[in-house]
């Protein structure tokens, strides 16, 4: 790889570059669909390829290709001269990326049990064994299970000398039970919705998720929702919204905002802007003093957590909200000296075909003091939520709607009816600023979002979100006329 | 390139490869590029050589799926092992109707030489003239221009084979004011075939008009909905329900609805993929000649979409709606759309609704409920209050949630003109008019 690398770091720098950066990416992902007893889909991928990015005249230039050989990479290197030429024809502000980015080194996931050595007739045996289980709810008509592992080799390089080398590993899974009625269908995932739970681990935390253990639970859950009350409508009452609802909260709300690229306008064009204008850093109340976020690509777990970033800045961790307090933004190298600031690492391509981004690593809401159950005790009316099933926010990440599978009605301190089709709207700092408990560590997971769209032409990145469950009062529920 | 010589010589090397045992090939090759400027400069210009080799190999019933984007003998061995690996360690697949044989297949017109060999140069030029005219008129522009060549072959151990390359191109704009913003959006297989200059005047005019925009309150309103608008109910409906497989399982829009009126008499919608006023295309994913559904026909629901495994369940052949074998899951799909036209101009929608709003677009759409297609979202980049036939004043974005079944039941007026769109994760394609739509339920603002 050093040859390659070389060889095009040269070629571009030759050809007049200011900068130039190479990723090679080898990525292997195994994914196991099981649906209705049957293996839907038993699929083993590979994808390999470089991409080179380049400075020239204060412009950017970016090429790719699957085909990693010496006449390739003489190819791409010299297209990716030509497009920066191209686009200086149309410049903007100056490119100022800020001190020398020079780091070396490696970095692995720490595993306990590599996945790809683990049989795939163990791991079907999984998801088969939880298809059983669901299989004795004889209202589930769609029963589905599915296993993902990700080994992801990336070797980066520019002409600042950093040459850093990762090893990602991701595993990922979910159960789904979907019972169906004659005018109603509803869901209930584990251990959260969107397929799949995903972490930065090994093999090992297929079973702690214990997939089997929890099927018959879900399975039923999603046939009495067929029956349960729907969510009063149009009311103003108290939420208190499951740990993996906050963590979705948490990536819309907060996440998408504190981009630094939607704020300096780089996205309009598709994701939109930002309400967290320049103007609003270190003033802006964004929540309650309960209100604690963090952006961080350390901790265990998190599908943000990794060695280096995709601009070779070291992993780190920022605070975004301290006490309610608006404090910091997710930057690149390029946007962060605008600020006259460095980059903290949060520059992520979803590929070696893919250009980085500015993208969440794991934007975590930090744990407060209180258990769950003294949290229910404590509320005398509203609506517990859990597990989303529908999410909105509008393109400045201020007006959103949610929707969950599963909501509890709460009385006087209890879990009573369940209710169906619970949905809830707001005002992103209108709501934040209405939280007054955040559970504990005791309740706070780092979820997994391995779907997050942005960027034209599109990527997915994977993002890490840490919570627990949280209380916010006078949230306007059940919008959905039923 | 590849071209059809090398694409058929690859995909002969894997079924060499397997043996004995039945495998199917689906090969795409890609050299796609794309401009994009924000804050009227050029901030992202990237080029991307890809291919995708997908091979599906059975051993009796069961099947192993395996995906490489590496062309080279040892890249091609490790393909064919590990799909051999994957179907030695599934089960039975009592669904899977085995491969299909060799087709006849209708040619298409979709490849234009001149959008193939477009350039980073000839896309900065246009680009540059464009945010320049934004610039003087103290707007901001962004946007996307971009232009790709696709070929993609089919080919399986019963002989089949099928081969197939398109150009696509592609051209988006947002034009932002300090408190407004206007988009338009064009597709098609011939880059010159997009007026990219006056569409981003379109959105110009957009931006500008919707400037200072008032506050009013949530409610049901009549909307006159662009065809920007309108693709989004169509790609909606789409998804969450014209396979036949949700159908089968109870979780679809046409659930209890077929054969029956649901919509608007001025409604019909069919998808068809050798229609050359589409992105036409001659097979599906699984090498199946494409054929004509009648979805929707004069507002009753008429047929799901089908492919080889929910026609066989439902007893009747696919009409070739495969995806990918990875997107299973997702079911056959509608990727042509097309939304038959009626008989009236935007301006003539307008001038005959006395109270109601024109909506430009629709963003970040999501489901609430399937079986009603229940859909919430908000409007965005040029939102206007209608008052008695004409253009009022802008108003400031909506949130709405609202069925797309029952929006296109309260459908009186549609479009004479149609414009081509592709959703925001290509491939797929509609053809798609205005609509003007009676009590749609707008549920919160904001201020």
């Amino acid at each position: 790889m050093k040859t390659l690398i070389d060889r095009a770091l040269n070629k571009v720098q030759m050809g007049g570059a200011q900068y130039t950066d190479i990723r090679i990416v080898d990525n292997h992902t195994e994914s196991i669909r099981v649906k209705n007893g049957v293996v839907e889909s038993l699929n083993s991928s590979e994808s390999i390829g470089f991409g080179i990015r380049v400075l020239v005249d204060g412009a950017w230039g970016f090429s790719s290709s699957h085909d990693l050989t010496p006449e390739e990479i003489e190819r791409v290197s010299q297209q990716s001269l030509v497009i920066a030429r191209a686009s200086a024809r149309v410049p903007g502000e100056p490119v100022d990326l800020g001190p020398p980015v020079n780091w070396r080194g490696s970095y692995m996931t720490p595993v306990g049990i590599d996945p790809f050595k683990v049989s795939l007739e163990e791991k079907l045996d999984v998801l088969l064994a939880a298809d059983r289980e669901m299989g004795r709810v004889e209202t589930v008509k769609i029963r589905q299970g599915n296993l993902v592992f990700v080994r992801e080799k990336k070797w980066f390089a520019n002409t600042e000398s950093a040459l850093t080398e990762q090893t990602l590993m991701e595993t990922g899974g979910g159960i789904i039970a979907t019972a169906v009625a004659e005018s109603e269908v509803q869901t209930r995932s584990y251990p959260t919705s969107f397929g799949r739970q995903q972490v930065t681990a090994g093999w090992e935390v297929v079973s702690e998720w214990d997939f089997p253990g929890n099927a018959e639970r879900i399975a039923n859950e999603a046939c009495a929702l067929l029956t349960a009350d729907s969510c009063p409508a149009d009311t103003i009452t108290t939420v208190i919204l499951g740990g993996d609802q906050v963590a979705l909260q948490v990536h819309e709300s907060c996440g998408h905002p504190i981009e630094l690229d939607r704020v300096f306008g780089s996205e309009v064009a598709y994701a939109g802007t930002s309400f967290l204008t320049l103007d609003k850093l270190g003033h802006l109340r964004y929540g309650s003093d309960q209100v604690n976020i963090t952006a961080d690509s350390v901790r265990p777990l998190g599908l943000g957590t990794f060695g280096w970033d995709d601009e070779g800045v070291p992993a780190q961790s920022a605070p975004i909200v301290e006490n309610g307090r608006f404090v910091g933004y997710l930057m690149s190298r390029e946007t962060a000296s605008r600020l006259g600031k460095v980059s903290n690492g949060c520059m992520r391509a979803s590929s070696w075909n893919r250009i980085p981004l500015i993208r969440m690593t794991n934007v975590s809401l930090e744990p407060g003091a209180w258990d769950l159950e003294d949290l229910i005790g404590d509320s005398d009316s509203g609506i517990y939520m859990e597990t989303n099933r529908s999410w909105s926010i509008d393109d400045k990440c201020y007006n959103f709607q949610f929707g969950t599978e599963m909501g509890y009605e709460i009385k006087n301190g209890k879990l009573g009816r369940m209710l169906r089709n619970c949905t809830y709207t707001g005002i992103t700092p209108d709501f934040w600023n209405s939280c007054d408990g955040v559970c504990n560590l005791k309740h706070w997971t780092m979820w997994g979002t391995p779907n997050c769209g942005k960027g034209q032409p599109s990527q997915i990145a994977h993002t890490g979100h840490g919570a627990a469950p949280a209380r916010f009062r006078n949230i306007r529920v059940g919008v959905y006329k039923q | 390139m590849l071209g059809r010589k090398k694409t058929e010589n690859i995909c002969k090397d894997i079924l060499r490869r397997a043996g004995s045992d039945p495998i199917e090939v689906l090969l795409v090759f890609e050299d796609q590029s794309l401009t994009r400027f924000a804050n009227n400069a050029i901030h992202q210009n990237v080029a991307e050589r890809n291919a995708t080799l997908i091979v599906r190999l059975l051993r009796g019933k069961r099947i192993g799926l395996a995906t490489s984007n590496r062309l080279d003998g040892r890249g091609l061995d490790k393909l064919v092992s590990r799909a051999r690996a994957n179907a030695q360690a599934s089960l039975e697949d009592p669904d899977y109707p085995g491969l299909p044989g060799p087709a006849e297949y209708k040619h298409v017109e979709a490849f234009d030489p001149h959008t193939a060999q477009c350039s980073p140069e000839a896309r900065a030029g246009a680009v540059g003239s464009l945010c320049r005219l934004a610039s003087e008129k103290g707007l901001n522009g962004s946007g996307t221009f971009s232009t790709a060549t696709h070929e993609i072959a089919v080919a399986n151990s019963r002989g089949l084979f099928a081969y197939y390359v398109r150009t696509g191109a592609d051209f988006q704009t947002v034009i932002m004011s300090e408190d407004s913003s206007g988009r338009e959006h064009d597709s098609g297989f011939r880059v010159d075939d997009i007026p990219i200059e006056s569409l981003f005047r379109e959105a110009i005019k957009k931006a500008e008009d919707a400037r200072h925009p008032r506050e009013i309150a949530s409610g049901d309103y009549t909307v006159v909905l662009t065809p920007h608008a309108t693709e989004d109910l169509l790609n909606m409906l789409n998804y969450y329900g014209m396979g036949a497989q949700s159908l089968l399982e109870g979780r679809s829009w046409m659930n209890d609805r077929m054969g029956v009126k649901a919509m608007s008499n001025l409604i019909s919608i069919r998808d068809d993929g050798l229609d050359p006023e589409g992105v036409p295309v001659p097979f599906d994913f699984e090498g199946v000649p494409k054929e004509r559904v009648d979805i929707v026909s004069r507002g009753v629901v008429t047929s799901p979409v089908h492919d080889r495994i929910t026609g066989r369940k439902m007893d009747r052949t696919s009409t070739g709606h495969a995806l990918l074998p990875t997107q299973r899951s997702l079911e056959p799909m509608a990727t042509n759309l097309f939304m038959a036209p009626g008989s009236s101009s935007i301006q003539e929608m307008i001038r005959s609704t006395r109270r109601g709003l024109y909506i430009n677009r629709f963003w970040y759409t999501r489901l609430v409920h399937p079986r009603d297609c229940v859909i919430t979202g908000m409007t965005r980049d040029g939102l206007f209050m209608v008052k008695d036939g004409e253009l009022a004043y802008p108003v400031k974005n909506l949130r709405f949630t609202q069925s797309y079944v029952e929006a296109l039941a309260n459908v009186d007026r549609v479009g004479r003109d149609t414009r081509l769109l592709t959703n925001e994760f290509g491939g797929y394609a509609a053809r798609v008019p205005a609509l003007r739509i009676n009590e749609f339920c707008f549920t919160g603002s904001t201020v």
